[in-house]
């Protein structure tokens, strides 16, 4: 089976963001695959291992922004494209889809486009939904297992998550699929893998490549800022035992009249 | 200029998620301010007693399908649905609450309607001509202005980050019956069967959180069974200590929360897990068992209104984002703050 399997470079969880000059900035953090993104390039190397066929790791990133492709190729995928292009700076999320969708006909006779949950930094998770609408596919946002899973065989089957239980879905192939952290534990990158990774030649596509126009944005970002200081004058509970601290951390809480 | 916003009112099997009303407590305030209507749509089977409730929570019209094959979340169908009701009902706005179903749903409808989402929105500001919503990123880290030049404008609204309206009884209007024609060509699956979770607060409503992590597992006076390999046996005892955090939740009407370290060492299911890989929370109430408060924790939970810190070390990071710390063993505090507080509580 084909699968392509969508990754973003974000920076690394641990950083400090700030905004300097009206622009987001990371301090010397390092530039990471988004985390979400990991499970669903282990995901994909799993399915290939069950049923066999190939991973292609698609991202879309200025020039340069490599980490998340290189990061899916040291984890075994097959093969990778880059989307970059000067006017797709400011792209939204719409644009993004477009270009993802446009980008997944290309590469053509894909059977499943795998997406992380959401991105670390946008955090909108929108992208599964979108792309699929685009393709005309199903969308199986936030799967945890995928039960039927083989194209020649059956009809596609997954358990999704949502807040109140989960869902045993049967549907079809071609599909979008977005997997959770529940799916399990990603792989890391072999020596092997990595070193391959920093060799793999793939190509890099523009929006002429895709036969496409520079997409106008709808979504603006007017402004970032860091939000307000919270001014918290923290109070150490005092007591010579535990039960005394407990005592007064109790009357503490109830004084604030949160319960 | 006067505005027309269309709620959605995102439910399983009739079950409302909370931050739907939460929904129309906002329409009313730009109705408010600019003049306008509000209409709610709801999609589903046997669902007809959540058109009333929309009315009462404010809503001047529902749309209402009540139809089988929308008894369950299908998001194309949905997305058909809503696609129908937006053409014909041409709202400026588009409110939905943020859930795990909306976040597929409100995509579809981007594309469906040519628009953009803001997504998981904090805060909004109608005065200027566009509407301007904020909306954390970065788990937080940072918060983005953010608007839309298409209409309708789709948002998405991030729960109790608004005020849920009270309802009134009195208040009435019409329930119109949508009369769904759905497109032969999209795809749609099927869901084969439901596994409902344990039924606990959820973490994303809750006013409370007790949360438990590493530190649940750190109590040497236990005696773990002599069978169990290592690995189990802390397993067993950090289920030891997220029965104390259980019995103070039990007591405060709070859900439980964890640290990544407790769900990945496999003390909790990740449906706990709080912070940027887990669930982003703001409660009125955060009490913060054995987590050290690594960034990545408290980029999920630093908004809490007040976050109480129980830990063993007193350099822990957690105690600066803290009100109340007690610097100590969770075992021995936690049993006691129950007490204590269940007392109180009930005097
Ligand atoms: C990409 C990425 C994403 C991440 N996402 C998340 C996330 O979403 N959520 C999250 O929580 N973490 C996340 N993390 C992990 C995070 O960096 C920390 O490793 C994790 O939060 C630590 O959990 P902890 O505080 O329970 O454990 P520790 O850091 O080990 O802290 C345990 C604490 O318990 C205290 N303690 C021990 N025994 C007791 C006792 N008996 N009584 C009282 N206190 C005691 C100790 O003093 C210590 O402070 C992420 C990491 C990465 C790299
Ligand atoms: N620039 C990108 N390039 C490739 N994939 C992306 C990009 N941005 C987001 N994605 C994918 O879409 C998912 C959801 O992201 P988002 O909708 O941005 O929260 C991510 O987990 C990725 O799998």
């Amino acid at each position: 089976m084909k699968i392509i399997v969508c990754v973003k470079q974000v920076p690394d969880t641990a950083a400090a963001m700030s905004v300097e000059d009206g622009k987001i900035s990371w301090g010397d953090a390092s530039l990471i695959i988004n985390p979400w993104d990991e499970f669903a390039v282990e995901a994909a190397l799993n399915l290939k291992a069950d049923h066999g066929g190939e991973v292609i790791a698609l991202g879309l990133g200025s020039e340069g922004e490599t980490e998340a492709i290189k990061h899916a190729l040291a984890m075994g995928a097959d093969d990778a494209v880059l989307i970059s292009d000067p006017d797709l700076g400011t792209a939204d999320n719409l644009a993004a889809s477009q270009v993802l969708a446009a980008a997944v006909e290309k590469i053509a006779g894909a059977d499943l486009v795998i997406f992380g949950q959401q991105s670390v930094d946008s955090e909108t998770g929108m992208l599964p939904g979108q792309v699929a609408r685009l393709l005309g596919w199903p969308s199986l946002t936030l799967v945890s297992k995928f039960l039927e899973a083989n194209p020649e065989e059956s009809e596609l089957q997954v358990e999704r998550a949502m807040e109140e239980g989960n869902q045993i879905i049967k549907s079809q192939f071609p599909a979008v699929v977005s997997v959770t952290k529940d799916y399990g534990e990603p792989r890391y990158p072999s020596f092997m893998g990595i070193r391959k990774a920093s060799q793999a030649q793939y190509p890099t596509w523009s929006l002429e490549d895709l036969g496409m126009e520079s997409p106008t944005p709808v979504v603006t970002w007017v402004e970032v800022k860091e939000p307000p200081e919270r001014e918290i004058v923290t109070e150490i509970i005092g007591g010579e035992t535990a039960e005394e601290k407990a005592q007064t951390l109790a009357e503490k809480i109830m004084e604030e009249k949160v319960l | 200029m006067t505005k027309k916003i269309l709620t959605y009112v995102d439910h399983h099997q009739g079950k409302v998620q909370p931050s739907s009303w939460e929904a129309l407590g906002v329409a009313a305030s730009i109705t408010g301010d600019l003049g306008g209507e509000t209409a709610s749509l709801i999609l589903g089977k046997e669902v007809e007693s959540l058109a009333e409730e929309a009315l009462q929570y404010g809503a001047d019209q529902v749309f209402l399908a009540d139809e089988g094959q929308m008894a369950e979340f299908r998001p194309e169908l949905l997305a058909a649905a809503l696609k129908q009701v937006a053409l014909d009902y041409q709202p400026d706005l588009i409110l939905m609450p943020t859930t795990s179903r909306t976040r597929v749903l409100a995509g579809m409808a981007a594309v469906d309607l040519n628009t953009g989402v803001l997504v998981d929105v904090i805060d909004l500001d109608w005065t200027g001509e566009k509407i301007t919503a904020v909306r954390p990123i970065y788990a937080g880290k940072l918060l983005a202005s953010v608007t839309c030049d298409a209409s309708p404008v789709i948002i998405t609204l991030r729960g109790r980050a608004f005020a849920k309206p009270e309802p009134d009884p009195a208040r009435t209007g019409e329930v119109v019956q949508v009369d769904f024609q759905p497109n032969e060509d999209i795809p749609v699956s099927e869901v084969l069967e439901i596994k409902a979770k344990e039924t606990g607060v959820s973490l994303t409503d809750a006013a409370v959180i007790v949360s438990g992590g590493r530190g649940t597992a750190n109590n040497p006076s236990l005696d773990p069974p002599a069978d169990l390999s290592e690995d189990e046996a802390e397993v067993w005892k950090a289920r030891q200590g997220f029965q104390l955090i259980s019995e103070l939740a039990e007591v405060l009407g709070a859900a439980v929360g964890a640290s990544r370290a407790a769900v990945d060492a496999g003390y909790i299911p990740y449906d706990h897990q709080v912070g940027q890989t887990g669930k982003v929370v703001a409660p009125d109430l955060y009490i913060a068992c054995g987590i050290s408060g690594a960034i990545q924790h408290l980029a999920g939970m630093r908004t809490s209104k007040v976050i109480v810190a129980v830990n063993k070390d007193p350099d822990a990071p957690i105690f600066n984002l803290a009100r109340f710390g007690v610097v100590g063993d969770m075992f021995e505090i936690v049993p006691p703050l129950t007490e204590s507080l269940r007392e109180k509580l009930e005097s």
